[in-house]
């Protein structure tokens, strides 16, 4: 479970201090799914990175079962990051020189798995976005749904805990939004947490709860199971 | 696969930013391996002449330069010959032999030659008999001091291959021709062939054996009859003298300028030296050359790793945010330093070595071999140097933001 403790987050900009996030309490439950929604520089991303365990806050605490996360040396949050968390990014961010299949043996190689149950892993978390047969594409090789779901692979090999997801379906035409939402949506009910940062009203539908951020500010939308209704 | 390949692929994939670098690094260690190479056998060589050539000393006309002990008689001034009796009858301590030599260009069915004209032991040993000074066992010097063994005759004297490594014989008859190995074989002329030098007709009296030097390439006769072939009068250009050691040959300077005033006296350690000289300068050169070529190899990897880390922002913060440290970025650029090093510097050592290997006999006619423990310096050095000029930008990388990586970060 993810709790966030009066956590604040400054920055220093040309001279002048901005609060990207004001004294925010928010807790996120296991196996919830939640949709982060405002408009531009409103602190989205900066919620997004403080639960990555990748922008300490200014002052609070980050705590990820029962653990702050700030607390920890960098070493110790990388292992968390590493095991627990899983990223989507909206630009996919898939390592140009590598094939479908070693992008998604990356987060193996870090955890220091071996060749054999990266390969083995890798190939069955493809199979599983249906890419098994794309496992040697690089991705300029493959459409922009495809690398998404290439990406989602990559996302899901380590078996993390918990899925944040930046804009999933930024970049992608309505036919495959819907199917990447669907493959987030499979993911919760697979038990994962997943906290997702969108523009996009109708991928939020997708989610259990749906919360607003503006000037920093958290206010909650909506905490019904908005999935039925999706 | 291991993070080892994560370097592999990505420089199998963009070699083309990394290929400046290399080459500046494989140049630099190219450089050193090959001068280091020629320089260290021309040493050696250096140092077998000398052992072969004992303690030795050139007596040429004053206005002549020397770089070659071989070449000494190439330079086209002359002196009279009876400096060669002047030195004869002088008795000096510690001359163990003269050897006059003139030499002079000729032709052999239309191939050039250089015919060199010498005085045989014999013409010596008449000269002392002449002068009652025959009981003595050294025609030409006296064995007092250092030399401990008989300094004239022996069986291997009267072998007229010995003037290959003694560099005089006994005996030569006036028409009578002794042909380096290599002008023997080009000539496609034996022992007791005929051969006709300057309208003359001379029997081989021996082929000498390989020696390495420009000897090979030539035709030896009698002082005399060269020099009236040739019409030059009585002079030579060269008078070599075998010492009998290295003190004779120190101290026999004095007495041979006090003796000869109008002449240059040089010892053949003038000669090594003057070559151990050029080849330290080349030694030292080699590192200048090494160490301006990496240093540029090190700037160059070090611009091309900050402009990678820069292009690879977004790809770094994607490592990090999927677990990877900031050791293991700074590994992944490191480690990509030394593959850069390690390649330049087996490269610079292979490309080097067949530099070396085809230049050592064209330059300084010393024939190369492989120096492996240049490997291990070159390689080395490259590896280190490339290092720590990618230690600075690897530490950028690992310190990006890793929140670059979400959408309006």
């Amino acid at each position: 479970m993810y709790s966030l403790e009066n956590v604040i987050k400054k920055y220093e900009r040309h001279g002048q201090e901005v609060t990207a996030l004001d004294e925010t309490n928010l807790e996120i439950p296991d196996n919830d799914f939640v949709a982060i929604i405002g408009p531009s520089g409103s602190g989205k991303t900066t919620m997004l990175s403080l639960l990555g365990g990748m922008l300490a806050p200014s002052s609070g605490r980050v705590v990820l079962d029962g653990i702050s996360l700030y607390a920890l040396s960098v070493k110790e949050r990388t292992k968390v990051r590493s095991t627990k968390i899983g990223f989507v990014f909206q630009t996919f961010n898939l390592i140009p020189w590598l094939t479908a299949q070693e992008n998604v043996q990356i987060p193996l190689v870090l955890s220091g798995c071996n060749a054999q149950q990266q390969q083995e892993r890798a190939a069955a978390m493809l199979e599983k976005v249906g890419l098994a047969d794309r496992m040697r594409h690089k991705p300029n090789e493959m459409s922009q749904g495809q690398q998404q779901r290439v990406a989602l692979a990559r996302t899901l090999a380590n078996d993390p805990q918990i899925i944040l997801a930046d804009e999933p379906t930024g970049n992608l035409d309505p036919e495959t939004r819907e199917q990447v939402m669907e493959y987030l949506t499979e993911f919760h009910q697979d038990g994962r947490t997943i906290v997702m940062v969108t523009h996009d009203e109708a991928a939020a539908k997708f989610a259990t709860r749906t919360i607003r951020l503006v000037s920093g500010v958290v206010s909650e939308v909506k905490a019904e199971v908005q999935a039925e209704a999706a | 696969m291991k993070p080892y390949s994560l370097i592999l692929k990505e420089l199998w994939q963009r070699p083309t930013p990394m290929l400046t670098s290399l080459v500046a690094v494989t140049l630099g260690v190219t450089a050193l391996v090959a001068i280091q190479n020629i320089t260290v056998y021309s040493e050696q060589k250096i140092a077998s002449d000398m052992d072969a050539l004992g303690a030795n000393v050139l007596v040429l006309p004053p206005s002549v330069s020397l770089q070659n002990y071989y070449s000494a008689d190439m330079h086209g001034k002359t002196m009279p010959e009876t400096y060669v009796t002047q030195l004869a009858l002088a008795k000096l301590p510690g001359v163990q032999n003269l050897a006059p030599k003139l030499c002079v260009e000729a032709d052999v069915d239309s191939i050039p030659v250089v015919l060199t004209g010498i005085l045989p032991r014999s013409e010596f040993e008449s000269k002392a008999a002449w002068q009652g000074m025959s009981m003595l066992t050294n025609s030409v010097g006296s064995d007092r001091g250092c030399c401990a063994t008989g300094i004239t005759g022996g069986d291997e004297d009267e072998d007229p291959a010995s003037l290959a490594t003694k560099r005089s014989i006994k005996d030569l008859g006036k028409d009578e021709v002794i042909l380096g190995s290599e002008i023997a074989t080009q000539l496609g002329t034996q022992k007791g062939d005929k051969i006709t030098l300057l309208e003359k007709e001379f029997k081989v009296l021996t082929v000498l054996p390989e020696t390495g030097t420009i000897d090979d390439g030539r035709l030896f006769a009698h002082l005399h009859t060269v020099q009236e072939l040739a019409g030059t009068g009585p002079v030579v250009n060269v008078i070599e003298i075998m010492a009998c050691c290295e003190d004779a040959a120190g101290d026999l300077i004095g007495s041979l300028s006090k003796e000869l005033p109008d002449t240059r006296v040089i010892t053949i350690s003038q000669v090594v030296e003057t070559q151990v000289a050029v080849n330290g300068l080349m030694s030292r050169l080699s590192w200048l050359f090494f160490s301006i070529l990496l240093l540029v190899g090190a700037a160059s990897i070090a611009s091309v790793m900050y402009s990678n880390v820069s292009e690879r922002r977004k790809e770094i913060g994607t490592l990090m945010a999927l677990g990877a440290s900031p050791a293991f970025v700074t590994n992944l650029f490191l480690g990509k330093a030394t593959i850069l090093g390690f390649v330049g510097g087996l490269g610079g050592f292979l490309l080097g070595t067949v530099l070396a290997y085809i230049l050592g006999p064209q330059l300084l006619d010393v024939a190369v071999q492989p120096m492996p423990q240049l490997c291990l310096i070159g390689i080395g050095v490259a590896t280190l140097v490339a290092v720590v000029a990618s230690y600075l930008p690897a530490r950028r990388a690992a310190g990006l933001d890793p929140c670059l990586v979400f959408n309006d970060a």
